[in-house]
């Protein structure tokens, strides 16, 4: 649904934006202008700098060299209120919401003077009413999945009254539904005459709703064009910093998936996975939680050696109980599991489950099988051994001293997939796999997971975009509302499993996709 | 890793900041109406003044803060925040106290390892009691261990005057430790004991535990990220934590039974200046590193030192120093929070 572009007045312009981190140059020179009413996407594969220079806009760091201008005249932001204060509002990739507080508490936070809940219940209600943004004003932010989360982020930044919204990889934790309903949003909004900068990775959505593109390689601005005026190989090419795109190989980007499939239809044979033994089992297992909800309810799962098994599911159906089960990281409430001593897992939040970000990178090596370790660590041992993953998978680190924080997300996630495909001997359960992932990384990832399928490992594979999940697995699965389905290998089918499951989710958990 | 050079370049920003709070603390006395210069003097005499001042005043006050301050950077290297030093090492003077009355007739290299342990003993039971109310009921040891802190304070008040009170209860103290218990001295005609060179065999062992072992590096990861820890590592979060209390009080224990066998003899009821609160500020301004520990407990037993004898000669009270000890944690801090972010992008 490309639009015709809007000729609106030039909002925001940058021009010649520089930022070193050290000796890391993050932006050298970029440019970027973004009209009153148009949806501008930014793009750039991992560490290209999209999110520095957005920072650079919102006041969170000051440019070295370069000039802004906002509404023509020549600015410079000093802190993210400042911003807020001229009509700049982000939403940061990671939310910066306070758990324990209603949504109405955390939109006030910020504000000024005096605090009535039910004054400000109403203006976050008027205020999303406004935008077309369903969300509760009294529910508690810890209880909302992540799509209401990035509603009341939203709704944080337009109660300030922004007429530029930053959103970096929006579509990154959502479920497709819910990744369209924003899309749709996006395009309704910047159409009453504000201006949207969509941080994304994601091609498909990048051309669907934006006006206008801008391609960022190495901290520079390689591409600036009507979206229209465009297609996905010109921009992929400029992802890549000029390089000729030869599809086949950016093929695991979930926007050029569809064209991939074709190639992909060569990998193992399905019929030679049922002979091979059988490596995770869940006889009808079920998880309560400590609310006493039924997270998991009686599923039974078998997954082979050198077999990809996918899941399917809409946030909050089970699936993150489930995998924590089958990696042994979560005991079943009932029914038999049968799992390897030692199962690798990715979780989808590595900051939170999988690295101690400010320990160097071959601490975090030995943070696998720390629990079971005995007597004096040899950490030459482990230094060589991170260096061995990070040649292995690409992952770009001066060392393995490297503080874990320094590196960017896509390569803490090939740090973290190394670390314990190296460790697992015949398992490895992965959780959105690509999240925040540009699609070379994601190229990367997706190869690693392969590798280890045709080595011979048992993996299992959720991921919240289902291309994702058909592109990767040998078996399918729906989860809906705690029930494990099998399904057919077909975006579609899936796509409908675990939907109508999520209709059955949705009448008896107010927490479902639209609440 | 630059463990070599990270500590020097601590040193030094530590010696800067050291160098602004004292010019604090001139402003300070001069806005105060001391003369500026004879007190300072007094200070630096009383820590460095002579060999006596820096064998019998600064050291012998490095030692108990240096064994407290190492208990401090256990927890707070686990994330736990034991506020509860100070009681731990008062349990841990009365234990050897009470155990020092069993050990007549025994020679020393019996009696005085059995008076630290059981003192260290002690101290880490008491921690443990912090421990369990954290693990088992989810009080807050920051709570718990000040309140715990009082318990222990009292508890020492009536062991005085009334169990380990001296055989003629006339003093609220305990019956003087024989000599052929008390830590052996170093130097002839000093305070300085033994108890040094424990101080620094403790430290370097903390620092290799910490830095070397399996379960020093589980113990700094459930303090980094505990949700890591547990997930990605299969890390007993609990137990780990538990076992930061043991140590944690132990150690604090071991500074309060090193400091009854060295230097007091006695226990009484004001048996500790808050050396176990001291010791947190040792502690941070080491930034939780062992090695660090013993520089900074070598400063702050400077500082107290110092401070004495400026109240001594130059009539200026000694709670000034405290006000410096504190400029020193908040500029250390502060220092901390300036420093440009590592990170890079963390987005994308």
């Amino acid at each position: 649904m490309v639009t015709t572009a809007p000729t609106g007045a030039v909002l925001l312009s940058l021009d010649g934006i520089t930022h070193t981190f050290g000796r890391m140059r993050a932006l050298d020179g970029a440019s970027l202008q973004v009209r009153a009413g148009s949806v501008h996407a930014l793009l750039g594969e991992n560490g290209a700098g999209k999110t520095t220079l957005m920072r650079v806009v919102f006041g969170l760091l000051r440019a070295q060299q370069g000039e802004m201008h906002w509404r023509g005249a020549p600015i410079t932001m000093r802190s993210p209120s400042d911003a807020l204060a001229h009509g700049i509002g982000m939403v940061h990739q990671h939310f910066t919401l306070v758990p324990s507080m209603t949504v109405a508490e955390n939109i006030a936070l910020g504000g000024h003077g005096g605090f009535d809940p039910q004054q400000t219940a109403d203006r976050v209600r008027h205020v999303a009413a406004r935008a077309g943004l369903v969300l509760d004003p009294t529910a508690c932010v810890q209880d909302l999945p992540v799509g209401a989360q990035q509603r009341c982020e939203i709704v944080k930044a337009l109660a300030r009254d922004v007429t530029l919204l930053i959103l970096d990889e929006p579509t990154a934790v959502l479920a497709p539904t819910e990744a369209t309903e924003l899309l749709r949003w996006m395009r309704g909004y910047a159409d009453a005459g504000n201006a949207v900068v969509l941080i994304t990775h994601k091609l498909r959505d990048a051309l669907a709703v934006a006006d206008d593109i801008t391609v960022l390689h190495r901290g520079r601005t390689v591409l600036t064009t009507p979206a229209r005026d465009t297609d996905q190989g010109r921009v992929a090419t400029a992802m890549l910093g000029g390089a000729t795109v030869r599809t086949a190989e950016v093929r695991p980007d979930s926007d050029t998936r569809d064209t991939a499939h074709a190639a992909l239809s060569v990998g193992p044979p399905d019929a030679v996975a049922t002979a091979r033994p059988i490596v995770l089992a869940l006889d009808a297992v079920s998880v309560r939680d400590a609310a006493g909800v039924d997270r998991v309810r009686s599923a039974t799962l078998q997954v082979r050696a050198g077999e990809i098994v996918g899941i399917g599911a809409v946030e909050g159906a089970g699936q993150h109980e489930l995998l924590r089960v089958l990696a042994g990281r979560r005991s079943p409430t009932a029914g038999r599991r049968v799992i390897p001593e030692r199962v690798g897992f990715v979780p989808e939040d590595r900051h939170r489950d999988a690295l101690l970000l400010d320990a160097p990178l071959f601490e975090n090596t030995a943070l696998q099988g720390a629990g079971a370790r005995r007597g004096v660590v040899d950490w030459n041992a482990f230094r060589a051994r991170t260096a061995a993953v990070l040649h292995r998978f690409d992952v770009r680190a001066s060392g393995p001293d490297a503080v874990a924080r320094t590196l960017s997300g896509g390569n803490q996630q090939k740090l973290v997939l190394g670390r314990e495909l190296e460790a697992a001997g015949e398992a490895l359960v992965v959780e959105n796999p690509s999240r925040g992932l540009d699609f070379v990384a994601t190229d990367a990832v997706h190869r690693a997971l392969r590798e280890a399928r045709n080595a011979g490992m048992a993996v299992v594979v959720y991921s919240s975009d289902l291309d994702e999940v058909v592109l990767l697995a040998d078996r399918v699965f729906a989860m809906h509302n705690g029930t494990l389905l099998e399904s057919a290998k077909d975006r579609d089918a899936l796509g409908r499993a675990m939907l109508s499951g999520a209709a059955v989710v949705s009448a008896d958990m107010p927490a479902g996709i639209d609440a | 890793m630059t463990t070599l050079r990270s500590f020097a370049t601590t040193t030094a920003r530590v010696l800067v900041l050291l160098a602004i709070a004292i010019a604090m603390l001139a402003v300070l006395l001069m806005a105060t109406g001391h003369e500026v210069i004879p007190a300072l003097s007094a200070m630096v005499r009383g820590a460095f003044g002579s060999y006596y001042a820096i064998t019998s005043a600064t050291i012998v006050r490095m030692v108990p803060l240096a064994l407290a301050g190492l208990a401090v950077s256990v927890a707070f290297r686990a994330g736990i925040l034991n506020i509860g030093a100070e009681g731990q090492l008062l349990v841990g003077a009365a234990a050897a106290t009470a155990m020092s009355g069993t050990l007549g007739g025994v020679p020393w290299f019996i009696g005085i390892p059995v008076m630290l342990g059981a003192g260290a003993i002690a101290g880490g039971a008491w921690a443990a009691i912090a421990g369990a109310l954290r693990l088992r009921f989810g009080v807050l040891e920051v709570i718990s261990t000040i309140m715990l802190n009082f318990v222990a304070q009292y508890l020492t008040g009536w062991l005085v005057r009334g169990p380990l009170q001296e055989p003629t209860r006339v003093n609220p103290q305990s019956v003087t430790l024989a000599p052929e218990l008390q830590m052996p001295v170093l130097l002839e005609g000093t305070r300085l004991h033994a108890g040094v060179l424990l101080v620094v065999m403790v430290a370097i062992a903390v620092w290799w535990w910490l830095r070397r072992t399996a379960s020093g590096f589980r113990l700094r990861a459930v303090g980094a990220t505990p949700t890591a820890a547990a997930s990605a590592g299969g890390i007993d979060v609990p137990r780990t934590m538990f076992g930061a209390f043991l140590v944690s009080g132990l150690l604090a224990g071991l500074a309060g039974s090193v400091e009854y066998t060295g230097i007091t003899y006695a226990l009484y009821e004001n048996f500790s200046p808050g050396y176990g609160y001291t010791a947190i500020a040792v502690a941070l301004l080491a930034r939780l590193h062992p090695l660090g520990v013993v520089a900074t407990a070598l400063l702050f037993g400077a500082l107290e030192a110092g401070a004495n004898a400026m109240q001594r000669d130059a009539g200026v009270p000694n709670v000034v120093v405290s006000v410096v000890e504190a400029l020193l944690i908040l500029l250390v801090l502060a220092a901390d929070r300036w420093r440009p972010s590592r990170a890079a992008e963390t987005g994308t």
